[in-house]
Formats: structure tokens, C-alpha cells, sequence
């Protein structure tokens, strides 16, 4: 295997642990007003509890967009800026809408007022909705392929995007963080809170399902090889796991086998991918590949001896933050601390 | 120019969004380390008001900490929405360092920063010390490998064009790493910070002194203010020193602009301008008052040495450099003389404020301070913040027209397939999100600073006890 096919995976490494990190805490932003109570029922106890449940770790999650951000940039800089350029106005709704979302988690709390915390916390349910729809349209487009000339120059718009395909890859992402966010949510806190958020994840499960499995059938369809099918099985193998580990009030299981749905489901679009990075619909010929799209053999080297060095040390010490953070936020904790 | 330009617009975008995310950055680089500091301090000490001081200073900085981030991310996605030619050219160069900095910095700043604000009670002192030291390290790394990618940019180092691929490919990354460039700009970029740090601290710690509340912390946050400001402004003259000689060495248009000096000078004529007015067409100047030698000191470290002008670079590059068509090689005039004259013109105002306010508070400050010493102390914080500021706009508009100094012109590194409108409509939504969250942010930032340290926080000593949960 040469040094761009690794970095392929690497890259596909990166993308998944985005997902799965930043998907949950999408999860939780979008189940703020299902679980939180809205209007007369605003609960706001139940709705700190909720974003105490990512508080130490929201961060962090999305630091592996940027890793993966630079480390695309490094490794294939032209997937990176054919993608970048060419996915402009959706990728500019992520950027402003993690903009958002990000300054809210912070600002939210400054002032005691409830008209202030229910204006962050739209901007909170809005930037985590149009990220988690977003990526999953830039996915399935990416897999596709898009109108790429010869110069490797998008030439389309934000509605080339728009596409069945691509719609309902994003409609997978969105449904899919929802439920591994209320699972989340059903794993972290006590109470009521807890009951409610089970009996979400298993509703928005089952609907997950339904939507995924046509996604993935699509996605086999369209790049049958066998190892896509087995890939596409056990993402729907894990989803059916997940949901049922919910039902019986196991939510460790249910959110580890979550967290292995979007795993393979994510593995199943870049294995569809690959050997190609960003296929054009114009002509094959112009389609962008791990051969023509990667750095040198110099820069891969280094990258590489890099990433050996750093990704174990970067797994220890998130690990070993998810462990210091891994009691449940009770809601008397919430009642007890200052506002 | 025509108005819906892309190439215009992108600029624009990268200008302001640039600025906006350096509004952020020093305050994060410099309070980490001051909160780190006073953190230790507690734990050395058990003093309580150095608890009170890492809370208090620790909150300003988590309010400040997230719109570093979240504009950060902006960063990173533009080269490739904006300047995707550039990125096809420069990526197995540039990216490394992003990449790096991805790697080693930013993972390592963003976990341990939940682990110190969530950590309190959770975690033994100690150990919860170790975190903020963490994040304080993590940010300056996060600023080296940063520098060192916009030092290629500068000066171009440990790669070679390869006309097959049409790129800059990378040979050697310890020579990118360690480009004369990005050493110098390093610890000026550090001092900077911590600089803009400093002056916040002196400046909170002044208004609450000057009303006579939260005596006990805010004395010695002010004596610290005024020590760490006397340093790090020391710091960015000896490093803007060195930063001289490399720019001189790698961008000596960059130099000439910087002073204005449109003919080639030597020794005595090699002056330093105060001030300097040219011709509307910016070929020849019509007066100046200048010190004699010093631009030759500050470019070359020797009085005798010739200091290249405007006209004489531009005729060297018009052969050199033939191939691009571009005729005027030198950035915008007025914006680089200027700009450079008030970043020099406002370090020195910090450091003079330092030594002053360390000599009036000399025997504790028994004595009463003057009512307008306290107000200078208190409005000084943006001149930091504007000096560093000034200063990029120096380094960036006046490595112009060049994207990648000789390698590459800012017109040839825009993106071939983005309209005009679609970055007129990022600029706009950017700049309207932007204005909007400044005027939060300032609030909130000013409502924290105001408020003053809780006094009331009395942890005992085995772990602090402190709530942990935030939001």
C-alpha cells in the first residue's frame, strides 16, 4: 500500500471520529426543544443538564474538523481545493452556523434571563441541524461525484448539490446524530430526563432506520463491490443493535453500537469513494483520485511519521477526559449550582 | 475595480476576517499563561487571592477563549473556499504546518481546556494545575506552527517548483520550520500577546483599584500587569529587532515601504523616517524628518550599509520577475509607512506606561495616585491590541502584491470557479455575524471584568470543590 492510500484512510480515520464525537453533541443541540420543554413548559434545568452533558467535551469534538480540515489540506491539497471552493455556499452555512452554535454554549449562561438563554439556545438547535443535514449532503455528493472540468474546477452551484442523493444523505446525518444524541443524552443524566431521552432515541431510531437503510442500499447500488455491501450490512447490523440495546435500557451498548453506525456508515461512503477522492460527472477522466490529488512521497513521510507519534497520545489523553467526565449530570447538580 | 471582483472581495474577506480572529488570539495566548501563572502561584503559595485572581482572570479568558475558536475554524476553511488556486500550489507545503499544528497544538489545547474549566472538583490540584499549563503551552505551539506557515509565505524556504505539477513541492521541512523568518516573528508574536495581556489585567485591576474595591486581589494583579508588560514589551523590541534584519534580508521592498524610502540610501542618508510626505503617484517624496543612520541599524546591524529603495527594487524585479506582467512591486504606501510607525509608536507608549506605573506604585501605592494616572491606566488596554493588529496589517498588505513572496501574485492564487457574488454574500453574512457577536462579546467581557473576583470562593485543601458545572 503506498503512502497516499494510507493517508486516504487516514483521512477517513479523521472524518469518522469527527462524526462520531461531533454527531452526538449535534445530537443533544438538536434535542434541546424536545427534551427541554418549549414555551410554558421550558424547562431550564432540564436544558442545562443537557448541555452539561457535552460542556467539558463539545470542544474538543470539533477540534477533529479542524485536524481533519489541515490534514486533508496537507495531504491531497487538490481534493482539498476542488472540495473547498467547489462546496462553497453549503460549506460557508457549516462555518456560520458552528459559529453560532459555538459562542451560544458560551454565552447562554452570562445573563439570568429567559428571553436571552431561549434566543442561544435556537442558535444552538439551528447550529447543530444545518451542520448535521449539511455534511451528510457534502458526503453523498462527494461519493457521486460532481461536475469537476478538466482543471479540476467546480463548476455548479449550492442546487447541484441539492440532489436526491444528495438530500438524502443529509437527511441520514441529521436523523442519525438526533438519535445517537438522545442516546447520549439517555447515558448521561438521571430522571426524568434520562426516561424521556430513551424514549426519543428509540422512536428517532426506528425512523433513522427506515432512512439509512435506503441511503445505504442507494449508496450499494450505485458502488456495488463487496466490500461496500459488508460494510453497509454492519452499519445497518449496528443501527438494529443500537435500537434494540435502547429498548432494553442498556445505553452504554446502545450508544457504543451508535457510535459504530456512523462508523461504518462513514467507512461505507469513502470505501464507495475510493480509488477515486472527487469523481466528475463531466468526464472520468477529469475525476480527481488518491494518485492525482496527493502531496509528494516527501511531504506523505513526514506527515505520516507524524501522525504515528501524535494519534495515540491524541486518543490517551481525550480518552482519559471521557473517563474524568464519565458520571452521569444529575439534575440535582444542576439545582445546586449557581446559575 | 469593478465591484463584484472576486479577487477584490476575497481580500476584503480574508482582511476582516483575519483581523476579527486576531482580536481573540492574544488575549487567549496571554491569559492562559497569566492564569497559569496565578494558578501556581495558589498552589505554591496557598494565598487565596491568587484562587481569586486565576477564577477571575480564568473567566475573562473562557468568554474571550470560545470566539477564538469558532473564528479559527474560519481560517482553515477559506485558502481552500476562497484561495483554492493558492492551495493547489502551496498544499504540499503549507499544509504540513496546519496539519501540525492540528495535531500537536490544537487537540492538545482544545481537550485540556474542557479538563481545566470542568476539572475543578474533579480532578487532584495538581493535576488540574498541569491542565492550564497544558493549554498556555498548546496555544503557543498552536502560534509557531501558524508563524512558521505564514513565514513561507514571507520568505519562501525548503521546497522546489515542479514545473510537471506546476507546484511548490516540499524538500526539506526543517528548513520550513526553522525559516529566519518565522524565528524572528515567533517571539514577537508571543511578547505581542502577552503584551495585550497585560494591559488588560493592568486595566482591570486599575479600574477596580481606582474605586477602591477588591484591594487585596487587585494590587497584586496590577503589580503583575505592570512587571509582565515591562517584559514582554522588552521582549517585541528585541525580537522586532531580529525581525528587521530577517524581513530586510528576505523582503527588502517590504523595508523600503516600511520607511518610505524611494532611492537607494548608505550610512548617513540610510535614515529613519518620522515622518514622510510623497508625491500622489508615490515615486519620490516631498519632506520628511529623518534620523540619520538608523534605518541602516535596524535593517543591517552596521551604520556604513546601503538600504535598497523603491525605484531601484521595482527596476530589479521588472526583469526578474518579467513574467508576471506587473509593473509596481511595492504594496500600498501610506498603509505600510504607517502602519509600522504606529506599531513601533505604540509599544513604546506601553513600555513607558509599565515604567511609569511601576514607579508610582513602588511602595505598595501608600501614596494616592493622580486621578488621571488611574485613567491612563484603564484606557491603555487597545493600544496593545491596536499594536498588534497594525502589525500584521504591516507584514500581510506589505508582502503585496505577492501571495507567496516571488512565487506566486495574489491575483494568480484566487479561486478559478467561485463567482463574485457568492463571495459578496460570505462577506456580507461574515461582517454582519461578526458585528453582531463583537457587540455581545465587549459586553460580556466588560461585564466580567467589572464584576470583579468572587471573594466568596473558600475551597478547602485537598481538591478546590468548586462547582463544575458551567454552562
Amino acid at each position: 500500500m503506498d503512502l497516499a492510500t494510507l493517508w486516504f484512510g487516514i483521512i477517513a480515520f479523521l472524518f469518522v471520529g469527527y462524526f462520531v464525537l461531533d454527531g452526538f453533541d449535534f445530537g443533544v443541540g438538536m434535542a434541546l426543544p424536545f427534551l427541554g420543554g418549549v414555551g410554558k413548559k421550558r424547562d431550564d434545568v432540564a436544558r442545562r443538564q443537557m448541555i452539561n452533558t457535552i460542556g467539558p467535551v463539545w470542544d474538543l469534538n470539533e477540534t477533529w474538523l479542524i485536524v481533519a480540515g489541515a490534514c486533508l489540506f496537507a495531504s491531497f491539497p487538490e481534493w482539498y481545493a476542488s472540495l473547498f471552493s467547489g462546496f462553497y455556499l453549503a460549506l460557508l452555512l457549516i462555518l456560520l452556523t458552528l459559529i453560532l452554535r459555538g459562542v451560544s454554549f458560551e454565552y447562554r449562561h452570562q445573563r439570568d434571563s429567559e428571553k436571552w438563554k431561549a434566543g442561544f439556545d435556537r442558535m444552538i438547535v439551528i447550529g447543530s441541524a444545518v451542520p448535521a443535514f449539511l455534511w451528510g449532503v457534502a458526503f453523498a455528493n462527494i461519493v457521486q461525484g460532481v461536475p469537476l472540468d478538466e482543471n479540476h474546477v467546480f463548476q455548479g452551484s449550492l442546487l447541484t448539490l441539492l440532489n436526491p442523493y444528495g438530500l438524502l444523505g443529509g437527511l441520514t446525518t441529521l436523523l442519525l446524530f438526533f438519535t445517537h444524541g438522545a442516546t447520549f443524552l439517555a447515558l448521561k443524566t438521571d430522571g426524568k430526563l434520562q426516561h424521556d431521552a430513551r424514549r426519543l432515541a428509540l422512536r428517532a431510531g426506528l425512523v433513522t432506520l427506515v432512512v439509512a437503510a435506503a441511503f445505504l442500499a442507494w449508496t450499494v447500488i450505485a458502488h456495488f463491490s463487496i466490500v461496500v455491501l459488508v460494510l453497509a450490512a454492519l452499519a445497518a447490523v449496528s443501527l438494529v443493535l443500537s435500537i434494540v440495546m435502547n429498548a432494553r435500557e442498556r445505553e452504554g451498548w446502545a450508544f457504543g453500537f451508535g457510535a459504530a453506525t456512523t462508523m461504518f456508515a462513514v467507512v461505507t461512503l469513502f470505501a464507495a469513494l475510493f480509488p477515486n477522492v472527487l469523481p466528475s460527472t463531466i468526464d472520468p477522466a477529469f475525476s480527481l483520485t488518491i494518485a492525482n490529488a496527493s502531496s509528494t512521497h516527501y511531504t506523505l513521510t513526514i506527515m505520516s511519521w507524524t501522525a504515528l507519534v501524535a494519534m495515540p497520545l491524541v486518543l490517551l489523553y481525550q480518552g482519559w477526559t471521557y473517563w474524568v467526565f464519565r458520571k452521569r449530570v444529575t439534575r440535582a447538580s444542576i439545582v445546586g449550582a449557581p446559575a | 475595480m469593478e465591484w463584484l471582483d472576486p479577487l477584490a472581495l476575497a481580500r476584503w474577506q480574508f482582511g476582516l476576517t483575519t483581523v476579527y480572529h486576531y482580536l481573540f488570539v492574544p488575549l487567549t495566548i496571554g491569559m492562559a499563561l497569566s492564569a497559569a501563572l496565578f494558578q501556581t502561584a495558589w498552589v505554591r503559595t496557598a494565598k487565596i487571592q491568587y484562587l481569586h485572581l486565576t477564577r477571575f482572570f480564568g473567566k475573562i479568558f473562557l468568554i474571550n477563549f470560545a470566539m477564538g475558536v469558532v473564528t479559527g475554524i474560519v481560517q482553515e476553511f477559506q485558502f481552500g473556499m476562497n484561495w483554492s488556486d493558492y492551495s493547489r500550489f502551496v498544499g504540499d507545503v503549507f499544509g504540513a504546518p496546519l496539519a501540525f499544528e492540528g495535531l500537536f497544538a490544537f487537540f492538545f489545547e482544545a481537550t485540556f481546556i474542557g479538563l481545566w474549566i470542568f476539572g475543578w472538583d474533579k480532578l487532584p490540584k495538581k493535576l488540574h494545575l498541569a491542565t492550564i499549563w497544558c493549554v498556555a503551552i498548546g496555544s503557543i505551539l498552536s502560534a509557531y506552527f501558524i508563524i512558521a506557515a505564514n513565514a513561507f509565505m514571507q520568505n519562501p524556504v525548503g521546497y522546489e517548483y515542479n514545473p510537471v505539477t506546476n507546484r511548490a513541492e516540499l524538500v526539506d521541512f526543517w528548513a520550513l520550520l526553522t525559516n529566519p523568518v518565522a524565528l524572528a516573528a515567533f517571539p514577537h508574536t508571543i511578547f505581542g500577546a502577552f503584551m495585550f495581556a497585560a494591559g488588560v489585567i493592568i486595566s482591570v485591576s486599575a479600574w477596580h483599584l481606582y474605586r477602591g474595591q477588591h484591594i487585596d486581589t487587585m494590587r497584586v494583579s496590577l503589580k503583575f500587569g505592570l512587571w509582565g508588560m515591562l517584559i514582554s514589551t522588552a521582549g517585541v523590541v528585541l525580537s522586532g529587532d531580529q525581525l528587521g534584519l530577517a524581513m530586510y534580508a528576505a523582503q527588502p521592498m517590504k523595508m523600503a515601504a516600511a520607511e518610505a524610502t524611494f532611492d537607494t540610501v548608505c550610512g548617513p542618508d540610510a535614515a529613519f523616517s518620522l515622518f514622510t510626505l510623497g508625491t500622489p503617484d508615490g515615486t519620490s517624496e516631498l519632506f520628511s524628518i529623518r534620523v540619520p543612520y538608523l534605518l541602516s541599524l535596524l535593517s543591517t546591524h552596521s551604520l556604513d550599509a546601503c538600504v535598497h529603495g523603491i525605484n531601484d527594487l521595482n527596476a530589479e524585479y521588472a526583469i526578474d520577475y518579467a513574467a508576471t506582467g506587473i509593473e509596481n512591486f511595492a504594496p500600498v504606501l501610506w498603509i505600510t509607512y504607517w502602519a509600522f510607525r504606529w506599531m513601533i509608536g505604540l509599544g513604546m507608549a506601553h513600555a513607558l506606561i509599565a515604567l511609569a506605573g511601576l514607579w508610582v506604585t513602588r511602595k505598595g501605592a501608600k501614596k494616592p495616585v493622580a486621578k488621571w494616572m488611574w485613567k491612563i491606566a484603564i484606557w491603555s488596554f487597545p493600544l496593545a491590541l491596536f499594536a498588534n493588529i497594525v502589525g500584521w496589517v504591516f507584514t500581510e498588505m506589505g508582502r503585496q502584491p505577492w501571495l507567496v513572496f516571488g512565487l506566486m501574485t495574489t491575483r494568480d492564487g484566487v479561486s478559478p470557479g467561485t463567482s463574485g457574488l457568492e463571495v459578496l454574500i460570505s462577506l456580507v453574512a461574515f461582517t454582519a455575524i461578526y458585528a453582531a457577536l463583537a457587540v455581545v462579546e465587549i459586553r460580556l467581557i466588560v461585564k466580567a471584568a467589572q464584576k470583579g473576583p468572587d471573594t466568596t470562593e473558600q475551597p478547602d485543601d485537598e481538591t478546590a470543590q468548586l462547582p463544575s458545572v458551567v454552562y
